[in-house]
């Protein structure tokens, strides 16, 4: 339970009246408060500022200094008021969190004094609320990387313990671990610039000889071109070998973009190495030259810019993809009405719609070659038209483009802080809900074992080993109980639940022998004669499909093993639950006659005088919630004989 | 021209936005209450002068505003039963504690309300009790009330119990219920009825008196 809520307590608690009625047994008694103080004003002093605040504000969170006693320590006599010697600003925003229930981060605040803070008044910073909680961790995260950035340098020399294919792979990824991939990193840019420049200089006419015109370099300079070539390719299939075997997922490295245009670029030279000199296919193999200038994009693994770029048109694709088309449209409107407008002309360029694009597309990116005019009147007006409106086509997109690109970058960014955040909160959650309801389990086994341990008349010191609890907690925990006890269910934790599922999947027939627990009626299992299951603690060694219920669990004062279980005949459920409605004042004292059952043996490493009879407690435990002070036990206790067994001690709620 | 398009298309969505967030901002705003006077309410209820206090510095700290809307109360009662679903149920409590039928819970109702459970007499208890049942109130709680009532208290204790919830497990106790209950056997209780079988049950009188210290 949030204790932001306590004060709605007292009304969650009225409102359980709603389900008396409903209910089929009684319900446990509640805690009484003994503790029948006025409420009063503390004065905390804090560096000279003093806050005055109600006790039981500060009293919501018992686990923080300021709700503990540890602010005792505190106390001064003379001035009857607590003083801390701390930061009063910061302690503001500690106060309001006992009043409000929220904790918030100041922003202007130094995020580690501020950390300071909380860790002396114990406050776990994870209940920031949501307000603050963004800011509160982006601040931390910087904090941290500010701190990091120096101890980095020394991290990397010690990385002696990674493999070679991984070293391989680091040095691949960040040239700057290390000299070699660094040299690496440098010979590979250099070998694509090479081969970049050569194939461009392939096609520039170099000097002709006496009797032959002009030719291309890369003909007279055969050997040459084709040796660098080689070795041009020879260096980037080993790079790619070697990325491929370093790769952590060879799989996901030949799908990513980079390995495919490394691909891209060898791939030529080697279909051409296999083509013998064809004459029908040296021209397809001329074209395949072509990819050869796809070697220029490996400079992108070297270069963050052109990543960049990519990445941005990548994520503009859309936005490009509907200009394209709008484009495509207005040049087919423009097209179809200049050829029409032409078309009366003589010896006119515009010979069809098709014919048109062209004189479209030059003129309304305002480049007008000149190549096509339009002759006829008709045709200058739509010609003027189309340059005008190309002159709007063209200008406007570019600024939507820029600021859709800049709004989705950040809104890709905030996206994905705030799905990591998300589950970050749902988390908190979860774990908030689940505390609170373990919490309430935990109590039900600290009020077994007080029972217990009342009922045993064990010495006292085993009573402090139990935490105690609050009212407050004691108050809530008594509330989920008479929920319990008007449902006839049992709260228990997720383990406990899946076992109960495994063991019901299991359970084949209710026999004479002690059985599992079914899903019979769960209605009448309440009242007094069911025997409850102690949820054992998750460190118990239960096996799971065991059929026989019979548990015994060596082991600390807090671990009850698990028993029970069913005590009830599945036959003679039906027949007693006629007998039910009728059976009100009986509730105590339904018998187990039928019951064979419990096999319930706590063992408990202190009292030895109970083992002798062959008797840890057996029989079926009633929960109660923890004792008023004062209220002795012995008239709750009944025993009575039933079955073959031995003494059944029941302990039953008034 | 296409991107002409694109931007009109943008346009519209922005405007409608702003209209309806100021028309949003106007509404909160306006929803605030201030409670009648503390001799005033000390007289309607049954509390003393500090209790009042304490009730109203709780509730005001959850609800500055000064007025609960269903939403907040689902949020609050939802806190004190981690394990399961506790909407339905408040959605049912908040129904029977604003008493007006005015979708908010003021300061007022809720102390009424209170009055009514903590220091009423057993009889103006089984009354309340009735009226949260009785959902249309229309003074009968039929058999589809009840399971809806049952249904919304099993659910608070969640998935993870012992024994395992079952489908039919509420309709049983729906019909335990009204086995106990409904005395002529002609399918409702009336309030006669209710308070008649609950007057003669001892549990449910014990249990009446359980919550009585509270405050």
């Amino acid at each position: 339970m949030a204790t932001g809520v306590a004060a709605w307590l007292p009304f969650a608690r009225a409102a359980a009246i709603g389900w008396m009625p409903v209910a089929n047994c009684p319900m446990p008694i509640a805690p009484r408060d003994n503790s029948k103080k006025q409420d009063e004003l503390i004065i905390l002093n804090v560096s000279g500022r003093r806050f005055q605040t109600w006790r039981t504000t500060l009293d919501r969170y018992p686990d923080t200094l300021l709700g503990s006693s540890e602010k005792d320590f505190f106390y001064n006599e003379e001035t009857k008021e607590y003083f801390f010697d701390r930061d009063p600003d910061a302690f503001r925003s500690i106060l309001n969190f006992y009043r409000t229930g929220k904790l918030h981060y100041p922003r202007h605040e130094c995020i580690s004094a501020y950390d300071e803070e909380l860790t002396f008044f114990g406050i776990i910073p994870e209940i920031i609320g949501d307000c603050c909680y963004e800011e509160y961790k982006d601040r931390k995260r910087e904090n941290l990387e500010r701190l990091q950035d120096d101890q980095e340098e020394n991290k990397d020399l010690k990385q002696s313990n990674l493999n070679f294919r991984e070293t391989m792979w680091r040095a691949f990824e960040n040239p700057h671990t290390s000299t070699l991939a660094l040299v690496f990193y440098y010979v590979t840019g250099f070998f694509i610039a090479i081969s970049v420049i050569t194939n461009v200089v392939e096609t520039v006419p170099c000097g002709s000889t006496t009797n032959q015109k002009d030719m291309p370099c890369g003909e007279r300079y055969t050997v040459a071109f084709f040796c660098i070539d080689t070795a041009c390719v020879m260096i980037f299939t080993v790079e790619y070998l070697m990325r491929l075997f370093a790769a952590p997922s060879r799989y996901r490295f030949m799908r990513s973009v980079m390995s495919i245009i490394d691909v891209v670029a060898i791939l030529p030279y080697y279909i051409g190495l296999v083509m013998t000199n064809n004459e029908d296919v040296s021209g397809a193999f001329v074209t395949l030259r072509v990819f050869r200038v796809f070697r220029i994009f490996k400079f992108s693994r070297h270069s963050q810019g052109l990543r960049i770029l990519g990445y941005t048109l990548k994520s503009c694709a859309s936005e490009l993809g509907f200009l394209l088309f709008s484009l495509t449209m207005a040049i087919i409107i423009f097209a179809t009405v200049m050829f029409y407008a032409e078309k009366g002309s003589s010896s006119s360029k515009f010979t069809s719609i098709p014919a048109s694009f062209w004189y479209t597309i030059v003129t309304m990116t305002t480049l007008g070659y000149g190549d096509m005019v339009p002759k006829t009147i008709a045709g200058k007006i739509f010609g003027s038209i189309c340059s005008l409106s190309g002159v709007l086509v063209i200008a406007l997109p570019v600024p939507v483009i820029v600021s859709n690109f800049s709004r989705i970058y950040h809104q890709n960014q905030r996206a994905d802080k705030r799905r990591a955040q998300k589950k970050a909160r749902l988390t908190r959650i979860r774990i908030a809900k689940s505390s609170s309801a373990n919490a309430f389990l935990q109590g039900k086994r600290n009020g077994l074992i007080n029972e217990l341990l009342e009922l045993t008349g064990t010495d006292n010191d085993d009573q402090k080993l139990i935490r105690t609890i609050s009212l407050l907690e004691s108050q809530h925990h008594h509330l989920l109980h008479c929920l319990e006890k008007t449902t006839a269910h049992e709260f228990v934790d997720e383990q406990m639940y899946e076992q109960n599922c495994l063991e019901t999947a299991l359970q084949t027939y209710p026999s004479h022998s002690p059985s599992i627990a079914s899903q019979d009626s769960p209605v009448v299992s309440c009242c007094g004669c069911g025997a409850k299951r102690n949820a054992p603690l998750p460190n118990a060694s239960l096996p799971p499909a065991n059929p026989i219920p019979t548990h015994h669990h060596q082991g600390p004062l807090q671990e009850l093993s698990a028993l029970h279980i069913q005590s009830r005949d599945p036959l003679s459920h039906t027949t007693s639950r006629s007998k039910l409605n009728l059976k009100t004042d009986d509730s105590n004292r339904i018998n187990c006659k039928s019951g064979r059952i419990t096999t319930a043996i706590i063992s408990l490493p202190t009292p030895p005088a109970l083992t002798p009879d062959g008797d840890g407690l057996h029989g079926p435990l009633q929960r109660r919630v923890p004792l008023p002070p004062g209220r002795p036990a012995a008239p709750s206790i009944q025993t009575t004989t039933s079955s073959a067994e031995t003494n059944i001690v029941k302990v039953s709620a008034l | 021209m296409g991107a002409l398009m694109v931007i009109f298309s943008l346009q519209p969505k922005q405007r409608r936005k702003t209209t309806d967030s100021v028309e949003d901002e106007l509404e909160l705003s306006a929803v605030r209450h201030r409670p009648e006077g503390l001799e005033q309410l000390e007289a309607q209820t049954r509390f003393s002068r500090k209790e009042l206090q304490i009730l109203y510095r709780g509730f005001k700290n959850e609800c500055p505003s000064g007025v609960v809307n269903e939403d907040t109360f689902k949020d609050i009662y939802a806190q004190f039963f981690p394990q399961g679903d506790a909407s339905t149920y408040a959605h049912f409590l908040f129904n029977a504690f604003d008493t007006d039928h005015n979708g908010s819970v003021s300061f007022e109702d809720f102390v009424m309300g209170l009055s009514i459970l903590l220091r009423g007499t057993v009889q103006e208890k089984l009354i309340w009790a009735f009226n949260l049942y009785d959902i249309n109130k229309d003074g009968y709680i039929t058999k589809e009330e009840m399971l809806d009532i049952m249904k919304a208290i099993y659910d608070m204790m969640g998935k993870c119990t012992y024994p395992v919830l079952k489908e039919e497990t509420p309709r049983q106790h729906v019909e335990v219920f009204f086995q106990k209950m409904d005395k002529n056997k002609d399918g409702v209780v009336t309030i006669d009825e209710f308070i008649d079988c609950c007057q003669n049950d001892e549990n449910i009188m014990r249990s009446m008196h359980l919550f009585e210290n509270v405050l």
